[in-house]
């Protein structure tokens, strides 16, 4: 077998914390604050809380489809991608995401800052 | 129990199988199907019977099959095969030192290979009181049998889960006679396979059926009596009577086994294509595996998944891909499929078609003119066809017009273009139902030189009604005009064909009264709406019904969501009110303590005679808003699309040219209209004599003091476009005053588009139009006025008091801190 470091996931909660249509933030110390949405399909992603235009928060948007529209000047980011949609250009960092069991969980390394192997985890609400 | 399993016959390997269910044995058929003498098969289950079809559990619950008619194998086959059934004593250890497994009765098997077939178990929520008698899951006979058992006593049942199990449960409880109440978690039923959009019709349909659905409902507690379970206790406090709860949230894969023979786990049994765990003679197939990442909880992956299994221990090997599932409910006389991805994303293009009058709701997804997936409510006839397109990654940009009408439209050749189909059609063929106008009848009216939609609706009323055939009428404009259509007024956005003033009237004439109706009855194109049309519904819809309706947060800009300006810099300004521009030292206080307190970087005066205070976080405002309305303030709605102020001047009780009290009258102005929501934002004033210091003439609304009474101007803007006001009227009276002011913000509620302001809306109607409405019927203006007087009723509500108060807690506050330095401790 091969020692391939595993992915470590952070655990951030239960899915229910955000409503559908909703988005909620995570300010990392040392680090770009994420921004977790719930589309109203359903899905659950997380972006850097930074539209690329002037970096707005982009959890403060109105979600449609599987995109938020900044709250700032109207760009709209698409979640899946980071990119900005239709004529703009730019593009927003996404963190991977999965959902198990009710619980959304972030890829550790996307969201600390800095090289650190894989650690436990450690949240304070 | 069989002697003979602990004798090894010679030549024959030992395939011990850990699982009688639908994966463990399908694996068995395909084996022996591939090479009958290979393998001496051993099958351990821990139910006492033969396998049976578990996803027709539903139907058994139902009435509508028996336990008979869903057995898969029969005796018969186990002896046939020779294969060793060891039903009802569950595997307790997996020896892979000494290769055998140890059952529950001591029983000890040896095996060259091992199949871990051990499916899922049904998740249950850990809330005080789940194991109570009379709480069951829905996974196995026994559970239908326990449910049954309660159906006959009847009564009342709580079904914990809106997914696919809970419902098919709901459903079967239903039909057995029992009054039932299905608790979701979620806002939307079965949210893993539907969109917002068919999920509302699903519960419409199931509540029509008799049944309660409570959607956004977190079970706290279920609660007994004398031993047995009696209600089910919410979050919020509400008690629902249960003689028996379904719990019916979901299934984890069962791995208890596999971990403690330290195989690889992770959500599921970790398996490579070949269905091998992280032991060379260990397999594992079904729900309880985790294959790429993925662990699936359907029943058409598992065919896939022994396929490849059987050509692996055959020596054939062929490897498992993963697999593209769909679902439907087995509810009868609910149609309903969903399969594939339908997420949406931007380099994805929805198509969707609603067709209010029949129920249905269609919605296909294409990403590079391949289907990824489809939801279909109502009408499931093309599932599979659109399945079939989506698992063969077909191109169909060829039939992409058509590919929403389904296999016969589509795949009728030249049909394939719509226009073709719609200029095949004869001419006594109708397109508007709803009017009943035929073909020739609206080609008649385009020759007769209705260029456009909208001429077309004036002159002979097709698809004025509900629109769904207005692009029928788009494709007889081309065929008859050859390209030269006119385009007809703006739609509200790109996600309808409806304009803004079709939408307000036809919310009221059908009545519609949430957003997602409103979409699927007008035949919105996208799933769930844009920016641009989420908060022009809300708005109409409050306007609309302002007793009933509930202001929907996701669907408002996020000045409105956070009742507070947000800045460059993502923090806000917050701006309480002052009564016509009136401030007192417990105010000013107040206001200075706050920004102290907050430390608020800048303090600055408005255009609109109040305090602006800057750069609060909006983690700070409920506290902020809770320090301000201690001191008497609420909101100023200075983020709104809202009355904003009322601007006066100090008037006749101080100004020696002053005529009227203009303080006075703008503070009452104010206090009556205060926290009304508006087309767009909405400023008054006030001046106390035609010096105009409160520049009245350039309000939505302002009034000019004189010695006579008080004239009435609207219209004005001071923004981008300069737009002095007209004169509306002249009046003697405050009282009637106020009533005109009243009446003219309730019209302009009424009747303008959102996001337009009084001055291009008068522009738009023109002021003898305006006029018109509030003059010519003298009973009119009073009702206006009382319609403007309910509205306030609901909406004049201080929403910093409520925020202040807890409510909306999660839109004020961080999931959690991420503090990398703390990891290690």
């Amino acid at each position: 077998m091969t020692a391939t470091a595993k992915p470590v996931w952070l655990d951030i909660g239960p899915i229910t914390q955000i409503e559908p249509g909703m988005a909620a933030t995570l300010p990392v110390e040392g680090g770009e604050e994420i921004a977790v949405f719930h589309t109203m399909g359903g899905e659950f992603y997380a972006l850097v809380n930074k539209c690329p235009h002037k970096q707005g928060p982009l959890s403060q948007g109105i979600v449609h489809g599987d995109s938020v529209s900044c709250p700032l000047h109207n760009w709209r980011i698409s979640l899946k991608s980071g990119k900005a949609l239709g004529d703009d250009e730019g593009c927003t960092p996404t963190i991977p995401l999965k959902v198990d069991a009710g619980r959304i969980y972030l890829l550790r390394e996307a969201v600390v800052p800095g090289k650190a192997p894989p650690l436990a985890s450690a949240l304070a609400a | 129990m069989n002697a003979q399993s602990t004798i090894v016959v010679q030549g024959k390997e030992k395939l011990v199988v850990i699982g009688n269910g639908m994966a463990g044995c399908r694996a068995v058929e395909e084996v022996l199907e591939r090479d009958p003498d290979r393998f001496e098969v051993t099958i351990f289950g821990a139910e006492p019977r033969v396998n049976y079809n578990r996803i027709m559990l539903s139907p058994v619950l139902a009435g509508e099959k028996t336990f008979d008619e869903i057995v898969l194998n029969t005796a018969e086959w186990y002896d046939e095969n020779g294969i060793t059934l060891v039903s009802g004593d569950p595997v307790r250890e997996i020896d892979r030192d000494s290769k055998k497994v140890i059952a529950a009765s001591g029983k000890a098997e040896p095996y060259d290979k091992l199949l871990i077939a051990t499916g899922s178990d049904p998740f249950i929520v850990p809330v005080p009181g789940h194991d109570l008698p009379g709480v069951v899951t829905f996974r196995d006979l026994d559970d239908v049998d326990r449910m049954l058992a309660a159906a006959e006593k009847g009564g009342e049942a709580v079904v914990i889960g809106g997914g696919l199990l809970g419902l098919e449960a709901a459903h079967g409880l239903t039909l057995r006679g029992m009054k039932v109440t299905v608790i979701h978690l979620m806002p939307t039923l079965m949210e893993r396979q539907l969109d917002e959009a068919a999920g509302y019709l699903l519960r419409q349909e199931l509540e029509s059926r008799g049944q309660t659905i409570m959607t956004s409902a977190n079970t706290k507690e279920i609660l007994g009596a004398d031993g047995h379970v009696v209600a089910v206790e919410l979050d919020d406090g509400t008690r629902i009577r249960a003689d028996i709860v379904v719990m019916a949230v979901g299934i984890r894969p069962s791995t208890g086994l596999a971990k403690s023979a330290g195989l690889d786990c992770e959500r599921g049994i970790l398996v490579d294509d070949h269905m091998v765990t992280s032991d060379p003679d260990i397999l594992a197939v079904g729900e309880c595996v985790q294959h790429r990442g993925l662990c699936y909880g359907l029943v058409a992956p598992l065919w896939d998944m022994c396929r490849a299994l059987a050509d692996h221990v055959t020596d054939r090997p062929s490897g498992y891909q993963g697999s593209v599932t769909s679902t439907k409910l087995k509810v009868s006389g609910i149609d309903l499929f969903s399969a594939g991805d339908f997420g949406g994303g931007e380099d994805c293009e929805d198509i969707v078609m609603r067709d209010a009058a029949r129920g249905v709701y269609k919605r296909v997804v294409l990403k590079d003119n391949r289907v990824i997936g489809a939801v279909l409510y109502g009408d499931t006839a093309d599932g599979n066809w659109y399945f079939d397109l989506l698992k063969k990654e077909e191109d169909v940009s060829d039939i992409r017009e058509a590919l929403i009408f389904g296999q016969a439209f589509a795949s009728g050749g030249a049909l394939a273009d719509p226009n073709a189909a719609v200029a095949a059609l004869s001419d006594d063929a109708e397109i508007c139902g709803c009017n009943g106008v035929s073909k020739g009848k609206v080609v008649q009216c385009i020759s007769g030189g209705a260029h456009s939609v909208d001429a077309v609706r004036s002159q002979c009323k097709a698809s004025a009604s509900c629109g769904s055939c207005t692009s029928l009428v788009e494709s007889l404009l081309q065929i008859t005009l050859g390209g030269e259509v006119e385009s007809g007024p703006l739609t509200l956005c790109k996600c309808t064909s409806f304009t803004h003033d079709d939408v307000r009237r036809l919310i009221i004439e059908k009545g519609l009264k949430e957003i997602p109706q409103v979409m699927q009855e007008l035949h919105w194109t996208t799933p769930d709406g844009c920016s641009a049309c989420r908060p022009a519904l809300n708005y109409y819809l409050l306007c609309a019904w302002p007793a009933e309706y509930q202001d929907d947060e996701k669907s408002r800009f996020v000045n409105e969501r956070l009742h507070a300006n947000i800045q460059k810099d993502g923090t806000y300004s917050v701006v309480p009110r002052m009564w016509g521009g009136l401030t007192n030292p417990r105010e000013l206080r107040a206001i200075a303590d706050v920004v102290e307190k907050y430390d608020a970087p800048m303090v600055k005066v408005t255009g609109g005679q109040r305090l602006d205070i800057f750069g609060i976080k909006k983690e700070d405002l409920p506290a902020v808003w809770a320090d301000l309305n201690a001191a008497g303030m609420v909101s100023g709605h200075a983020y709104g699309k809202a009355l904003r102020t009322v601007k006066t001047c100090v008037g006749s009780e101080w100004c020696r040219f002053g005529t009227q009290d203009s303080t006075g009258l703008g503070v009452k102005l104010e206090q009556a209209t205060w926290g009304s929501y508006m087309p767009h934002k909405f400023k008054m004033a006030v001046s106390g004599c035609p010096r105009n210091c409160a520049e009245a003439t350039i309000k939505d609304f302002g009034v000019v003091c004189v010695d006579s009474g008080y004239e009435l101007h609207v219209g004005g803007n001071g923004g981008i476009k300069v737009r002095a006001t007209d004169l509306l009227c002249k009046v003697e009276t405050e009282e009637e005053a106020m009533r005109t002011c009243l009446a003219f913000i309730q019209l302009y509620r009424e009747d303008a588009h959102y996001l337009e302001r009084t001055a291009p809306w008068l522009e738009r109607k023109g002021l003898d139009w305006i006029k018109a409405q509030l003059f010519d019927d003298p009973e009119r203006i009073g009702r206006l006025a009382a319609r403007f007087r309910i509205s306030q009723k609901y909406w004049q509500v201080d929403p910093w008091e409520r925020r202040a108060a807890g409510h909306q807690r999660n839109l004020h506050r961080h999931l959690a801190t991420i503090r990398p330095e703390l990891e290690e401790a």
